[in-house]
């Protein structure tokens, strides 16, 4: 199967100017999107990843934040864009689900109407129509009797229903790009389950690629093809999900891996954790930004940024310890050892 | 690690709420003990009952039945000063690193009125001094004494609230939902933290929480709640080696894996719908709707929480076959 890149993010810097000073946010990613494929960016909450995605689909304006580098959808580069422009694509091409169905339903209007106005906004259709759709999408996503919980306003349903109504307007306009920025975390997990069943369904019927954000390690590796890791505002390794899972070359992704509690942990035994916080993106550090965290920190880590190490494939992370100048030190120390 | 000696009794504890539609039975009957230097870890989905359970025991709600024993006295037969001493022996640690902060103080006055309010340490020199100490213990150090919280992160917070929690020396800690706002780095180290403390101290815990791993890591012995009831009760090993009840069967395959190759190859057992509301809450077992095995004696009866295996509890008509 020949894959076409649809979503191209080129080198994507975005500085929000605040009284503290410039937070740089994200700085300096590249990631593409494959079509019909599901990617996952996985990393600490105020690593980049939920901006990163907002300037994609344009919610950040460049009128009040720095945004250098370029974001390619169709032959358009997005950060470009006129933001009429954008809004034209919002919730039409690309949508996105947001973390918290709560907060982004509006309180004030029954489900079925905010559903609706997404569609209406970009189809020229009758209410009829828009309506006929409106069941037919809470069709699909298995809401119990569509027309009776349409005429419902967001604070009677539970939140997974919630969280169904914000799938449901996401898709009504089959967008070709799903972006759904922790679309499970504020979930109970039996709901969790149904909601990524739900996505991965949805996805095989109706050809959608899917952005997923999230730092849960287990939802990721039930959906997604290939990973992105990000820390401290930028992309740390990249790989097709097996790999990342199964041979991680970033301490920061191993540490990440291993804080995941497993059904086979002793409970005697310490939880792996990462000392530290993150750094602070107002100044962030001139070396490796996990160098101050990192167990395996060399002088080097902290004056200088590390390069892309390639590792086979697509598998490529940013570490000094897999520099070959590193590796041949390493192995010579080895054998130094050894003789002794 | 847990002695025989039980610290809080529940016998029958129903605390029920009246609402516009009826009464809401958001703890219905439950019976529970936690033994001096336990760990009670408390699971549940959003809405089973597990919070307010845990705020009926800090005598935060008056239950409408039932009693809740704390050294085998009822905390609402209580005089004046018996309050007090609960108060300072029973502690909570909440949810919310963010909510449960008073924005205005200092992480030092934080930490310091539990202690003045109880007359511990009453030379300024001690307290001072115990203070610090108290901050060393959880993580912290003396330059972020007087910050205010707004200057820490969520993780900080946390240990913040758990210096306070133990300020005035508590025996049993509520912990409610302590790690669910904290990235996963973060939960590990609070969640190894607080079995640090418990080693040291000597304090049990009732660990309220959604996350199923989690809570087999930290616990002795694990309660399954559903809709204002205790369904599976059993240590931990155990509960997860021998699963009985339905409810608890599907949370287990519910749970996500972090590993590709056997999270896209395993059968979850989906749950149909949400949790039903707790009110005006019909006979029979609160879980028959949603399960896949009811049959017609589930929807008359309720069952009672009986022993099927040694120290395993479940409340299912069906749970021996």
């Amino acid at each position: 199967m020949e894959k076409n890149k649809i979503l191209e993010v080129k080198d994507l810097k975005v500085t929000f100017h605040t009284y503290a000073g410039n937070v740089q946010a994200v700085r300096g990613v590249s990631w593409y999107l494959n079509e019909k494929e599901t990617i996952a960016i996985v990393g600490e909450s105020g690593c980049g990843k939920t901006v990163s995605i907002q300037t994609v689909i344009g919610l950040n304006s460049s009128r009040t934040t720095d945004i250098q580098g370029q974001v390619l959808f169709e032959g358009k580069d997005l950060v470009k864009e006129d933001m009429k422009e954008i809004r034209k694509l919002q919730g039409d091409k690309m949508s996105i689900i947001f973390q918290d169905p709560f907060t982004f339903l509006n309180p004030t209007m029954t489900v079925g109407k905010q559903i609706m106005e997404a569609y209406r906004e970009h189809r020229k259709v009758t209410k009829k129509e828009a309506k006929e759709r409106t069941i037919e999408i809470l069709k699909l996503i298995s809401l119990p009797d569509p027309e009776k919980n349409m005429k419902r306003y967001p604070h009677q349903l539970s939140g997974g229903m919630r969280q169904r109504i914000m799938v449901a307007m996401a898709l009504i306009c089959d967008p070709k790009l799903l972006f759904a920025d922790e679309p499970t975390t504020a979930l109970d997990v039996t709901i969790q389950a149904q909601i990524v069943d739900l996505m991965k369904e949805l996805k095989t019927k109706i050809d959608t690629s899917i952005v997923l954000i999230t730092h849960d390690m287990g939802v990721v590796a039930n959906m997604a093809e290939r990973i992105y890791v990000m820390y401290a505002g930028q992309i740390v390794e990249h790989g097709e999900a097996r790999e990342i899972f199964y041979n991680p070359k970033h301490p920061y992704t191993k540490a990440l891996l291993e804080s995941v509690p497993r059904m086979d942990n002793r409970s005697d035994t310490p939880l792996s954790s990462i000392p530290g916080t993150p750094p602070d993106l107002i100044a962030p550090p001139v070396g490796c930004a996990f160098a101050e965290r990192c167990p395996h920190a060399m002088n080097i880590c902290r004056k200088e940024q590390p390069a892309y190490q390639n590792f086979g494939g697509e598998h490529i992370a940013a570490c000094w310890l897999h520099h070959p100048e590193c590796q041949k030190r390493l192995s010579l120390r080895r054998d130094e050892h050894e003789q002794q | 690690m847990s002695s025989n000696e039980v610290i809080l009794e529940l016998k029958d504890l129903k605390t029920w709420f009246k609402v516009e539609a009826g009464t809401l039975k958001a703890v219905n009957g439950v019976d529970l003990t936690i033994h001096k230097g336990e760990t009670l870890g408390l699971v549940g989905e959003s809405g089973c009952g597990k919070s307010t359970l845990g705020r009926t025991i800090m005598r935060l709600y008056k239950p409408d039945g039932g009693q809740v024993l704390y050294k085998g006295k009822d905390i609402w037969k209580y005089k004046k000063p018996e309050i007090k001493t609960f108060r300072k022996e029973v502690q909570m640690i909440f949810q919310d690193p963010y909510a449960s902060l008073d924005p205005l103080n200092i992480v030092h006055d934080v930490v310091e009125e539990g202690m003045k309010i109880h007359k511990l340490y009453p030379e300024k020199e001690a307290r001072e001094k115990r203070i610090l100490e108290l901050l060393n213990m959880v993580g912290l150090n003396q330059e972020h004494e007087y910050r205010f919280p707004h200057e820490f992160s969520g993780g900080q917070r946390q240990r913040v609230g758990i210096a306070r929690a133990l300020s005035v020396e508590p025996e049993l800690i509520v912990c409610d939902e302590p790690i669910s706002a904290l990235d996963v780095s973060i939960q590990a180290q609070v969640v190894n933290l607080l079995k640090d403390l418990q080693k040291k101290l000597g304090l049990s815990y009732l660990f309220i929480t959604h996350d199923l791993s989690m809570v087999k890591y930290i616990s002795d012995r694990i309660a399954v709640m559903y809709l204002g009831g205790i369904v599976e009760l059993a240590e931990s090993q155990e509960l997860f080696d021998h699963t009985m009840h339905p409810y608890t069967k599907a949370l287990m395959s519910a749970i996500p894996i972090a590993d590709p190759d056997v999270e896209q190859k395993r059968r979850r057992i989906l749950l149909s719908g949400d949790v039903p509301s707790p009110v005006n809450l019909e006979a029979g077992c609160a879980f028959c709707k949603r399960c896949g095995q009811a049959k017609d004696k589930c929807r008359k009866e309720r069952p009672k929480l009986t022993q099927v295996r040694p120290g395993h509890f479940v409340a299912c008509h069906f749970a021996g076959e």
